[in-house]
C-alpha cells in the first residue's frame, strides 16, 4: 500500500520535471498590450498599408506619397527587424467615401501593423477612426486640416508629417498683406474639409492684418466657374486665393481671364493643387500664379532624395509636394516599430498595437528630410515650413512646378 | 362649404402648397432685396445669363437623349451620360493633335467639323453598341431590370474608357479665334459663346423637323404613342429605336465637344454630373418631350446661374454659390408641386406612366 503511493508521488514528479525540462529556455511570450498584438512568422513580411488617391484626377498626390514612402524602404534595404516589407494599399478617391472605404477594408487586414495615409483631409475624417478604433496607427504625408488634430476631435491612432494648415494660412495671408501689399482679397472653397479649412484661416488671418476677404464657394464635380467667379469679380478683389483640388482648381483658374472684371487679378493657389497636372488643367492663365506649399529649399538632403525619386520612377520632376513627408512618415512608423516590437529567438515578431501608438507620439526631434519632427499630444509631427512660389512660362512649357521659393517667413 | 373644401382638398396637397408658397415667397423676398440694394452690375447679371444659356444648351442636348429614349422604351438610360462622354473624351486626341501641328487655327472649320464628326460617330456606335448588346434583350424584361442595366453599363463604359485613356484629365486646345469678344449693348459674350448656343439651337430645331415631319419621325412618334398598334400598321420597331439611340447618341456627341470646347477639361467620369443635370432637365422640362427637354435645359442652366445671386446673395446666405445645386433640384420640386408632368409635360396615360 505504502510502496503503491510512494510511486505515483514519483511518476507525478517525474512528468513534472520531464514537462520543466520540455520548456523553452526563454519564457513564452504574453500579450499584454492594451490593444493587442500582431504576431508575424518567421517567414512572413511585415505588412504596411497606404491609403492614398493613386487614382482620378488627384492621382499624383497620391503616386508622389507612394513613391516617397517606396523609397524609405529602399533605403531600409527592403528589410526590418529581419522581415521583409510588404507595402500595398487601397485606393482613396480624394473623397469621404474613398477614405473609408479603403480605411474598412485596412481594418479588416489583420497582418497590416501600421498605415501611411491618408492624402485629402476628406478621406481622414471618416477613415481615421475606422482605422484608430481597429487599434492600428495611421501617419498622414498630406492631411493638412486643422480639424483632424483638434484635441476634441482626434483619434488616438492619428499622426501627421504634413503642415497643419493654420500655418499655411497664416504664411499666405501674410505674404499677400505685407509683400504684394493687397488689402482686398476673395478665397474660394470646395466645402471639403481641407480647402474650406484652409480659405477660412486665410481670411481670418488677412482680416487680422488688415485687409479685407470675401468667401465664396463651389462644388466638387462643378465645371461652370464663370458664375461664381462672377458673383466674385463684385467684391474687386486684388487677389483671388483658392485651396482646392486640380480638376475645381483647372476649372476656376482656365476660366479665370474670360469673366469682365478679373482680366488682371492675381491668382494664388496651395499646396493641394502645387502639381504639374494643374498646369494641365489651367493652361496659359496660370502664368504668374503664386502658390503656398512646403519651403523645399530648407529640407535637409532633399536633392539626393529628388534624385533617387527621380531615377526610380523615370521622371522629368516631382509630381506633387508631399514625398518627402511621407519618407518621414515611413522612416517614423520604421522607428517606431523597432521600439514596440518584440522579436522571439526563432524570429517571430509580436507588434504591440498601443506600444507603437505610444512609440510613434514619443517621436522627439526625429531628423527627416522636412526638418526635425517632434509630435505634440495631438498628433501634430511636422517642422511646418511654408513657401510661395510662382509659377512662369518655363515651367508651363515644360509642365515642371517650380522649385526654389520666391518668399519665405522670416524664421 | 367648408365641408365640401374639406373633402376635395386633402393634407398633402395643404402641405406641399405650403412648401411651394414658401420657396417662392423667399426667392421673391430675395429679388426684391436685390432690386432696392443692386450689388452687381447690369453687365454682370447679363453675364450670369449668357453663362447659363451656354450650360444650359449643352444640358439639353444632353437631355434630348434622355427624352427621346425615354419616349419609345419607358425607361431610363443612366448609361447615356456615359455616351456623351465617350465622343469628346476620343475627339480630344484628334484634337490635340490638330492644334499641336496648327492645323486647327488654319483651317477652323474643317477642322472643327472633324472634331464633331469624330466624337458624333463614336457616340452614336456607344449608344447603339448600348441598346443591341445591354437594352434589346430585356425589351420585355420588367421595367426594373433595364433600369439596373443602364446603371451596370454606365459603371462599364467609365471604367472601360479609363482603361483605354488613363485615370488623368485631358486638356482640350484653346481655339483663339473663338475667344473674342462681343459687346452688345452691356452684354459681353465670347464667339465661342454663341457658337455653342447658336449650334445647339440649330440642332434641336433640326431634331424637331426630323420628328415632326418626317416619314421616320412620323413613325417614331406612332412607337412611342403605342409600340404594338404601330408594329402592326407595319413600323419596323428595332429599326426605330435604334434610329432613337442613333440620334441620342450624335446628339450627346456634339454636346460633348461644345462641353470640352468650353470648359476644357474631358476625364472619364465627366459625364456623370452634367448626366444627372440633363435628366434634371428631361424631368423638369416634362420627360418624353422634345421641346420640354430644351426647354428644361436651358431654365436650369439659367438658373443654376443667377440663382444664387439672385435669390440667395440679398439674404445673407454664406458662400451661396456651393448652393447652385440646391436651387435647381427645389425648382425641380417646386415645378413638380405645381406640374407634376412637367413644364411642358405631356398628360401621361395611365399605360405610359
Amino acid at each position: 500500500m505504502k510502496g503503491k503511493v510512494l510511486f505515483v508521488l514519483l511518476a507525478i514528479a517525474a512528468i513534472a520535471l520531464l514537462a520543466v525540462a520540455c520548456q523553452p529556455a526563454a519564457p513564452k511570450f504574453e500579450c499584454k498590450d492594451k490593444l493587442g498584438c500582431i504576431d508575424i512568422g518567421p517567414n512572413d513580411p511585415i505588412h504596411i498599408a497606404y491609403a492614398m488617391v493613386v487614382s482620378g484626377s488627384d492621382a499624383t498626390l497620391g503616386q508622389d506619397t507612394k513613391y516617397g514612402a517606396e523609397i524609405a524602404i529602399d533605403d531600409k534595404g527592403g528589410k526590418l527587424l529581419g522581415h521583409s516589407i510588404k507595402f500595398d494599399g487601397q485606393d482613396t478617391g480624394c473623397n469621404a467615401e474613398g477614405g473609408q472605404a479603403a480605411a474598412t477594408k485596412i481594418a479588416a487586414d489583420k497582418t497590416i501593423v501600421g498605415v501611411i495615409g491618408t492624402n485629402c483631409s476628406s478621406e481622414a475624417v471618416p477613415g481615421a477612426p475606422i482605422i484608430s478604433n481597429a487599434g492600428l496607427s495611421m501617419i498622414s504625408p498630406s492631411n493638412t486640416a486643422p480639424y483632424l488634430t483638434d484635441p476634441a476631435k482626434r483619434q488616438p491612432g492619428y499622426f501627421r508629417t504634413a503642415h497643419n494648415d493654420k500655418v499655411q494660412g497664416a504664411v499666405a495671408a501674410q505674404f499677400v498683406y505685407t509683400q504684394l501689399k493687397f488689402t482686398k482679397v476673395a478665397t474660394i472653397h470646395d466645402g471639403g474639409p481641407y480647402t474650406e479649412a484652409l480659405a477660412n484661416v486665410f481670411a481670418e488671418n488677412f482680416k487680422k492684418l488688415g485687409g479685407s476677404a470675401v468667401i465664396e464657394a463651389v462644388n466638387v464635380g462643378d465645371k461652370d466657374m464663370k458664375p461664381v467667379l462672377t458673383r466674385v469679380a463684385a467684391s474687386k478683389p486684388e487677389l483671388i486665393y483658392f485651396p482646392v483640388f486640380v480638376a475645381e482648381g483647372g476649372f476656376i483658374c482656365a476660366q479665370m481671364r474670360d469673366v469682365p472684371g478679373l482680366e488682371k487679378t492675381v491668382m494664388m493657389g496651395a499646396d493641394g493643387i502645387f502639381t504639374p497636372d494643374f498646369l494641365k488643367a489651367c493652361g496659359k492663365n496660370v502664368v504668374g500664379m503664386y502658390f503656398s506649399s512646403p519651403d523645399f529649399s530648407v529640407f535637409k538632403g532633399y536633392d539626393e532624395f529628388v534624385a533617387k525619386y527621380l531615377k526610380k520612377y523615370n521622371l522629368k520632376g516631382t509630381l506633387a509636394p508631399f514625398h518627402a513627408h511621407s519618407y518621414d512618415a515611413m522612416n517614423m512608423l520604421f522607428a517606431a516599430l523597432e521600439k514596440a516590437t518584440v522579436k522571439d529567438p526563432d524570429g517571430t515578431l509580436h507588434v504591440q498595437k498601443q506600444a507603437l501608438r505610444d512609440a510613434i507620439a514619443a517621436t522627439k526631434d526625429f531628423k527627416g528630410i522636412t526638418g526635425n519632427l517632434t509630435c505634440d499630444p495631438y498628433g501634430d509631427c511636422a517642422d511646418p515650413r511654408i513657401a510661395v512660389y510662382q509659377v512662369n512660362q518655363d515651367n508651363l512649357t515644360k509642365l515642371e512646378m517650380p522649385k526654389t521659393p520666391i518668399w519665405k517667413q522670416a524664421q | 362649404m367648408l365641408r365640401r373644401w374639406r373633402e376635395r382638398v386633402n393634407l398633402t396637397d395643404i402641405v406641399m402648397f405650403i412648401i411651394g408658397a414658401s420657396i417662392l415667397a423667399l426667392a421673391l423676398t430675395g429679388t426684391v432685396l436685390n432690386i432696392l440694394h443692386p450689388k452687381f452690375t447690369e453687365q454682370q447679371w447679363w453675364s450670369f445669363v449668357v453663362d447659363g444659356l451656354t450650360l444650359g444648351s449643352i444640358y439639353a442636348l444632353i437631355a434630348l437623349g434622355y427624352t427621346l429614349v425615354y419616349g419609345i422604351l419607358r425607361m431610363i438610360n443612366f448609361a447615356h451620360s456615359e455616351v456623351f462622354m465617350s465622343g469628346p473624351f476620343t475627339a480630344y486626341f484628334l484634337a490635340d493633335w490638330m492644334a499641336s501641328t496648327g492645323f486647327l487655327e488654319e483651317n477652323l472649320l474643317v477642322g472643327l467639323l472633324a472634331i464633331f464628326a469624330l466624337a458624333m460617330t463614336i457616340s452614336t456606335i456607344v449608344a447603339v453598341l448600348l441598346e443591341r448588346i445591354a437594352y434589346r434583350p430585356l425589351r420585355f424584361a420588367p421595367r426594373l431590370v433595364p433600369l439596373i442595366t443602364a446603371i451596370g453599363a454606365s459603371f462599364f463604359l467609365q471604367y472601360f474608357f479609363k482603361g483605354l485613356y488613363g485615370p488623368n484629365i485631358k486638356v482640350y486646345p484653346e481655339i483663339t479665334a473663338l475667344r473674342t469678344v462681343v459687346e452688345i449693348g452691356a452684354i459681353r459674350i465670347r464667339y465661342l459663346q454663341i457658337f455653342v448656343i447658336v449650334a445647339a439651337l440649330l440642332m434641336m430645331a433640326g431634331l424637331q423637323l426630323f420628328v415632326m415631319y418626317t416619314r421616320t419621325g412620323k413613325a417614331m412618334r406612332a412607337v412611342a404613342e403605342d409600340k404594338e398598334t404601330a408594329a402592326l400598321m407595319g413600323i419596323d420597331i428595332d429599326r426605330i429605336i435604334v434610329i432613337t439611340f442613333v440620334l441620342g447618341g450624335a446628339l450627346a456627341g456634339a454636346a460633348g465637344v461644345l462641353f470640352g470646347l468650353t470648359f476644357k477639361q474631358v476625364k472619364f467620369d465627366m459625364g456623370f454630373i452634367p448626366g444627372i443635370k440633363a435628366f434634371t432637365a428631361a424631368v423638369l422640362g416634362g420627360i418624353g418631350n422634345v421641346v420640354g427637354a430644351m426647354v428644361g435645359g436651358m431654365f436650369l442652366g439659367v438658373t443654376e446661374s443667377i440663382g444664387p445671386s439672385l435669390f440667395l446673395d440679398p439674404l445673407g446666405v454664406p458662400s451661396p454659390g456651393q448652393l447652385k445645386d440646391a436651387i435647381a433640384f427645389t425648382l425641380l420640386v417646386l415645378v413638380l408641386i405645381f406640374r407634376p408632368s412637367g413644364i411642358l409635360g405631356e398628360r401621361l396615360a395611365e399605360k405610359k406612366a
